[in-house]
């Protein structure tokens, strides 16, 4: 039977409650009636054979590439860099999509006498990974050919001696990216789309680059251009993107994208209930959500953390495609809205969400107030194409416990930036303005960033940043269950429950407002017409 | 007439120290030696006294040491009992050149006032606060009118003045702006030895009503690069900003705030936060004087760097190894005088009167109460802070009410507390 395709619940007197994320935990709330409920589609089945299916992916390219056969030489200097830490979420079961992509391409390499191999994890401004992550990531057996022999490295946009500038596009943008990766003769870029923003030209010109080059893109003025980050007509984010790929293609950088796409399985069957819609909620279902629900009210916040970041998606790949840039994003990007896009017709007054324990940037860590902003605002309110779920004015509610709580080691300049650009402004083009470079070129987070786990000092602005567009998009944002003064902090209102973040809603939006709710994760893109 | 006098009463000396200990500051005031009584007028105590009849007098952080029994020994022979405290006063002159005139008190007891000639060297050169002769003269031990069991002090409706303590108020101020000269003349000071030559970058620790003061004078008389406030409480941190400071941070946040500020590098503690700066600020005013502040002090300030201890210190437990090994450069900021400006010496009262009006630190006077509630008074200056308030006066003034913390200082205090609470 094929999988059932996304769906949109309106809510009656006969629906069952509904299930919210909340943090490390999730509630049962009872929707208002004619509230709709967005529903994802089911997981696309797995594919039969991956490692065949990568295998012909390299041999049969798309675009004007060559298989990956023919382009590998003895002598040649091979660079293949992969995807982070930040993707997928949960990080997924064993093998890792990127462990079976590299293993192909290193069978590749070996038969035609390739000697001259590193792997380069793309980090961008991400926090370095650590070795059992980097295992997780490419398998026991590529991490002990490569770690121990120093040709397993982490991407440093903090080492001018191993970047390279490469010009500026015809919007003045730097390019400037890893020596290693520009000055080889292939680089084999393997990647994991989870949602529609990652990908393309966006892998190297982003996981890459430099501040410097960064800068041009991760920016209030582009964010607010991008509507949505998911919509690759309408991302300024892309475009720039795109630009800057062009440009290291045409200084003579050979690029041999390959791309997966996974499946929404997203969470093992002991929290099957997660992904199914309530009312096809099992016996098994209901007890497997009381259980859980139980036992995680008893638990202490560390270890329910500790519980949740153990668990590991059944994720499955759904497609690989390879070769060309842009031929293979097109291609990715068709099986991923196979996967995740839902038609939805007409926007609302008031969208709710419930927000889970981890974005691309918490994975191992705490998921601190300005992660819990950029998830709500910067992530799932751009779950779009064409325009949003929620009309322009309207209200955001998420639930989420938002502790006033950092990860010291990963995320320091967080810290700072929330106790203190937050307590000043949470003005947007203020702190671009004020803050910025200082963040940026702080000597201690750029220490911690390169020897540390740190993410780079100015990363908490970009996740701010990320918020832009839903930002100048809502009149509200309201929090269920949140600490009260880290929501606050942030800008947004907090509330007890969801019919009190109703009740302040109306405020904004009058009385009796339409109501959807977005059931994520497991992930998907509303088309909303 | 009417005075709040304190004894030497060793036991309820005790009893204070302990009652604060338990119950927090302010609390001991019931079981110490504090009383309020009915004296006789002080005799002028030579040529030049005259009477001051108070109108407003405030309750200062070393008077609240005081009725606390937590004041330093160090203080006990230049001071002398019984006294009546209070040396932050406004008040109506009687006799001398400014007869009918209000007047503030610069309360120092110098060679001047105690009548002793020659001058000592630092009277001579108009540092009053230096005044090497201040348990001397024809004046019992005291460093200040409101320690000295000879003048009176400004919790009465009488105390007397040597005419070279008063400074006249000009009609246009109020009393509540009068009230706040002695504590800006003390930030003045402290500002100036701090020595800031432009664009240091400056911890203000404390932001009572010192700290606010400082706050002030820094930003108006130096040039001071970034300042960052800690502050305790919510009104505090904004009324810091509102005075000067750039940033205003907890406690807490003083490590990060100075490294951020200093691009300092930092050494971790074990679980990941920062345990103290390899760099970090240039000047540090602390204006709190205790042990945890002396240690953030040294947390936060830069090899070379310089601490000013402005809050009135005590006995205290500090490890000195970063003063020795950093170089620090620690030295304290006591009272007022004259400063070195280059225009010429300028007396430090003036240059108080003219920071109070540009600040317009009479809105640091939060409330007032009638002298017979002092206990509430002294358990509101205690809690200022908490209480969404800076600084607590007595009401001298006629028709001030006498059961009743008087008018609308309070109502100021009651909405800033009303409001954090809401918040």
């Amino acid at each position: 039977m094929s999988p059932r395709p996304g769906f949109v619940l309106e809510v009656d007197r006969s629906t069952p409650p509904t299930l919210m994320w909340h943090g490390e935990g999730f509630r049962l709330e009872k929707l208002p009636v004619g509230t709709r409920v967005v529903y994802g589609p089911e997981a696309l089945p797995a594919l039969s054979d991956p490692d065949e299916v990568i295998r012909h992916a390299l041999e049969h390219p798309l675009g004007d590439s060559q298989p990956l056969r023919t382009l590998l030489f003895p002598g040649m200097r091979l660079t293949i860099a992969f995807d982070d830490i930040s993707l997928p979420l949960p990080p997924m079961r064993a093998p890792d999509a990127r462990q079976r992509v590299i293993e192909a391409v290193l069978d590749l390499a070996a038969a035609a006498g390739v000697d001259d191999v590193v792997l380069i994890a793309a980090l961008a401004l991400h926090r370095r990974m650590t070795d059992p992550e980097l295992r997780h990531a490419l398998g026991d057996r590529v991490f002990e050919a490569f770690a121990p022999n120093g040709l397993l490295f982490q991407h440093d946009a903090e080492d001018p001696s191993n970047l390279v500038h490469l010009g500026l596009t015809d919007q003045a943008e730097d390019v400037e990216i890893n020596r290693r990766a520009a000055e080889s003769d292939l680089l084999v870029y393997v990647n994991i789309n989870l949602v529609a923003m990652d990908g393309g030209h966006k892998s190297v010109a982003t996981g890459l680059a430099s501040y410097k080059s960064l800068k041009h893109h991760h920016n209030v003025r582009t964010l607010l251009q991008s509507r949505s980050l998911m919509d690759e007509r309408h991302s300024e984010l892309r475009n720039s993107n795109w630009r800057m790929g062009r440009l290291i293609a045409a200084a003579g950088l050979k690029v041999f994208q390959i791309e997966t796409t996974l499946n929404t399985n997203t969470f093992p069957s002991q929290l099957g209930f997660l992904q199914k819609r309530e009312w096809e909620w099992s016996l098994r279902d209901r007890a497997s959500f009381l259980a859980a629900s139980s036992a995680l009210d008893r638990t202490p916040g560390g270890l329910s953390r500790k519980i949740f970041h153990s668990v590991q998606a059944p994720h499955d790949l759904t497609s690989v495609q390879a070769g060309e840039v842009e031929a293979v994003h097109s291609s990715t990007l068709a099986n991923l809205h196979r996967q995740q896009l839902v038609s939805v017709s007409g926007q609302t007054d008031v969208l709710t969400m419930g927000l889970p324990y981890i974005c691309p940037y918490n994975v191992n860590s705490t998921m601190n107030p300005i992660l819990v902003a950029c998830l709500g605002l910067g992530y799932f309110f751009n779950l779009y194409r064409n325009k949003p779920l929620v009309r322009e004015g309207g209200v955001l509610i998420m639930s989420h416990p938002t502790p006033w709580e950092f990860n010291p080691v990963h995320h320091p300049s967080y810290i700072d930036f929330f106790e203190q650009v937050l307590a000043e402004t949470t003005d947007l083009f203020e702190i671009e303005a004020k803050y910025e470079e200082s963040f940026a070129t702080d000597p201690w987070y750029v220490h911690l960033y390169r020897t540390s786990y740190a993410y780079h000092g100015v990363h908490p602005l970009y996740m701010w940043y990320w918020c832009a567009h839903a930002m100048q998009h809502l009149g509200r944002v309201i929090v269920v269950g949140g600490d009260r003064a880290a929501v606050r902090r942030l800008g947004f209102s907090p509330a007890s429950t969801l019919n009190d973040a109703l009740e302040l809603a109306e405020d904004t939006v009058g009385r009796d407002p339409t109501i959807t709710h977005l059931h994520v994760p497991p992930l998907l893109l509303a088309e909303v017409t | 007439m009417k005075a709040l006098q304190f004894e030497r009463n060793v036991p309820r000396f005790a009893a204070a120290r302990v009652a604060s200990s338990l119950a927090g500051s302010g609390r001991g005031v019931r079981v110490g030696p504090l009383e309020l009584v009915e004296l006789d007028p002080f005799a002028l105590p030579g040529p030049g006294w005259v009477r001051l009849r108070p109108r407003l007098a405030g309750i200062c952080g070393s008077d609240l040491a005081t009725l606390d029994g937590r004041s330093s020994r160090y203080f006990e022979h230049i001071v002398s009992f019984p006294f009546v405290p209070g040396h932050e006063v406004v008040g109506d002159v009687e006799g001398g050149l400014l007869d009918g005139r209000r007047a503030v008190i610069e309360p120092v007891l110098g060679c001047e006032a105690r009548g002793i000639e020659p001058l000592c060297a630092a009277c001579a050169a108009g540092r009053k606060g230096a005044c090497e002769r201040i348990a001397f003269g024809h004046l019992r031990p005291g460093l200040q009118t409101g320690y000295c069991r000879d003048t009176s002090g400004g919790w009465s409706t009488e105390l007397v003045a040597h005419q070279s303590q008063l400074h006249e108020v000009p009609d246009e101020m109020s009393d509540e702006a009068a009230v706040m000269v002695e504590p800006a003349a003390c930030a003045v000071h402290a500002a100036f030895a701090a020595e800031i030559t432009g664009g240091e970058r400056v911890v203000v620790l404390g932001a009572g009503t010192l700290g606010l003061c400082v706050i002030a004078a820094l930003r108006r008389l130096c040039l001071p690069g970034a300042l960052v406030a800690v502050a305790k409480h919510p009104n505090q941190r904004d009324l810091a900003r509102d005075l000067g400071a750039d940033q205003a941070v907890k406690p807490g946040e003083h490590k990060r705030a100075a490294r951020r500020l200093s691009g300092s590098l930092a050494l971790e503690s074990n679980d990941g936060g920062i345990e103290r700066l390899t760099g970090g600020v240039d000047l540090v005013m602390d204006c709190v004087g205790s042990a945890d502040s002396l240690q953030q002090s040294f947390d936060v300030v830069r090899p070379g760097g310089r601490i000013v201890l402005v809050g009135m210190p005590g006995l205290v437990r500090v490890d000195l190894a970063p003063l020795w090994q950093r170089e620090v450069e620690l030295r304290g900021a006591y009272a007022y005088g004259c400063e070195d400006r280059p225009e010429g010496p300028r007396s430090t009262f003036d240059l108080a009167f003219e920071l109070v009006r540009e600040a317009r630190l009479e809105r640091l006077v939060s409330a007032r109460y009638a002298l017979e509630n002092y206990e509430d008074a002294v358990a509101h200056a205690a809690a200022a802070g908490r209480r969404g308030a800076v600084k607590i006066v007595f009401d001298l003034r006629k028709g001030a009410g006498k059961d009743a913390p008087g008018g609308e200082g309070v109502k100021v205090a009651q909405m800033a507390a009303t409001t954090k609470e809401a918040k």
